[in-house]
């Protein structure tokens, strides 16, 4: 599977961020290619451009220099309707605050990216159900995110990303606000999905959690990939890490 | 009091030709554009009216008391409006009995008549107020909806993410605003009526409301609702670009 097309391909992106003064380089020229149907994770420390990166690839920031094309399209130079359309159909995204729209019910919350992609109501709401249902809320549509837990909530997004089909899931630390048990079950959820839909998955994270089910792990640093490492050299880092802590 | 209003009017119908135009150019270029590319117009993202009316109904009945509190604003100013008009209607019905205990009793109760007048208009200082109130209003009004979109922000960002355009986010406030308006302004305006005519049963006794011209009580009325709905619009319209204009990124950055 590795050797598939590049959905994603990042050259040479930098990112500066204007503070007053002095700027602040948030990333100093990133290389990246990730294939179709990849579970990736990016990790790194707070602050070594790990968000921003992920920003970018999601087309939620645009680079201070460098390309990213999703698709093989650069998507700097999309129109705010295309830009639009390829954050509703190519990507889903979850995020650690869960995010979920606080007036509409865990169903709404699922169908609203349907009805932005043109589907007929009842379609999405039929789709929705069935969303619900495999993340394992079937009988939950009708509440609200406050009157779920947040692993429910984070499963109620994840179905939400996965509304349109999307070829690409975008997860900015999806675990960061669960506690162990609950973080793993969403990792697990992810991995399942990914493998059953064949979605590229790429998460910002620095849980360890994430590594055992990531095909790949790229390390940032200082605004820089550090080093990438695939599946079958993971354990021995991690093992690494272990012993360090 | 007219060329204030005109002014208004002419403003609003303005904006609303202007955003039309705005998007009818923007569907051509999008249709150029794909027919260019090769690529059907179904790459698009769509809200439907419907559904964006009943997104913003119920983020209306969610926030039910802070929407109040813009409503109240409004219903204050407009019944104010309202009262005076209809106030007005009413003294010019008497008046124009040219029965002079009727013009005695107008005279007493404080308006100023021209020896021989047969109409009125509302004095100029009673016309400042009603301006002055209107502005207030408005100004209260913006208030209250950046309050709302800064409470919004991550939504605003969210719904952004899932494929939103900023016109979807201009429109949902947009609509939030004219159910408001309409709301706020169709009791205003009742409310205005039925007190001035209350006032000169009072004042007048019965007769005033025999030789009340109800065609200009229920002019005056539309005319404090379409101020009342033009109002409340023009108070949103600040706040929702602000909204609408939000890159996501920026919207997800703020800690709530």
């Amino acid at each position: 599977m590795s050797n598939s097309h590049s959905i994603v391909r990042v050259s040479g992106v930098t990112k500066v961020f204007k503070l007053r003064k002095h700027d602040v380089e948030a990333l100093r020229g990133v290389d990246l290619e990730i294939h179709a149907g990849e579970y990736l994770s990016i990790m790194g420390p707070s602050g070594s451009g790990k968000s921003t990166l992920f920003n970018m690839i999601g087309g939620l920031d645009k680079p201070s220099s460098g390309k990213v094309f999703i698709d093989e399209v650069d998507i700097a130079q999309l129109d705010a309707y295309e830009l639009a359309w390829l954050r509703c159909r190519k990507i889903g995204y979850i995020f650690q605050t869960f995010n979920l729209i606080q007036v509409m019910t865990a169903l709404e919350n699922v169908t609203l990216p349907m009805i932005f992609a043109g589907m007929h109501n009842d379609a999405a709401v039929e789709k929705g159900l069935d969303l619900l249902e495999v993340v394992g809320l079937g009988d939950r549509f009708r509440h609200k995110p406050f009157e779920l837990s947040g692993g429910q909530q984070q499963r109620v997004a994840i179905a939400r990303a996965m509304a349109n089909d999307p070829a690409i899931i975008l997860a900015d630390e999806p675990t960061g606000n669960l506690d162990l048990t609950t973080g793993e079950e969403i990792i697990e959820l992810l991995k399942r999905l990914s493998e059953e839909k064949s979605v590229t998955v790429i998460s910002a994270t620095h849980d360890f959690k994430m590594l055992s089910v990531s095909d790949r792990v790229v390390w940032i640093r200082d605004g820089r990939i550090d080093k990438v490492e695939e599946r079958e050299q993971l354990s021995i880092s991690v093992g690494e890490i272990a012993h360090r802590a | 009091m007219f060329p204030a209003y005109c002014f208004c009017v002419i403003l609003f119908v303005f904006g609303i030709v202007l955003s039309f135009v705005y998007t009818l150019i923007h569907k051509r270029m999008i249709v150029t554009k794909s027919a260019n590319r090769g690529t059907e117009i179904s790459r698009q993202v769509v809200l439907p009216f419907m559904k964006s009316l009943e997104i913003s109904l119920k983020s209306i009945r969610v926030r039910f008391f802070r929407s109040m509190i813009t409503t109240m604003s409004l219903i204050l100013a407009v019944s104010f409006l309202s009262f005076v008009r209809v106030g007005t209607d009413a003294a010019n019905g008497l008046l124009q009995t040219q029965n002079p205990t009727y013009r005695q009793a107008l005279v007493r109760a404080g308006y100023d008549l021209e020896p021989g007048a047969t109409s009125m208009g509302s004095s100029a200082k009673e016309r400042w107020i009603v301006i002055l109130s209107l502005l207030v209003c408005v100004v209260g009004i913006v208030n209250a909806q950046l309050m709302a979109v800064t409470e919004r922000f991550r939504e605003i960002g969210t719904i952004k993410c899932l494929g939103a355009l900023d016109s979807f986010v201009l429109r949902l406030f947009v609509l939030e605003a004219g159910m408001q308006g309409l709301a706020g302004a169709g009791i205003g305006a009742l409310l205005g009526t039925v007190a001035a005519l209350l006032n000169s049963l009072i004042r007048f006794g019965l007769v005033a409301w025999r030789y009340v011209y109800w065609l200009a009580v229920a002019k005056s009325m539309v005319f404090a609702l379409a101020i009342g709905c033009i109002l409340s619009l023009l108070g949103v319209l600040y706040p929702a670009i602000v909204a609408a204009r939000m890159q996501p990124v920026e919207a997800m950055r703020v800690e709530q």
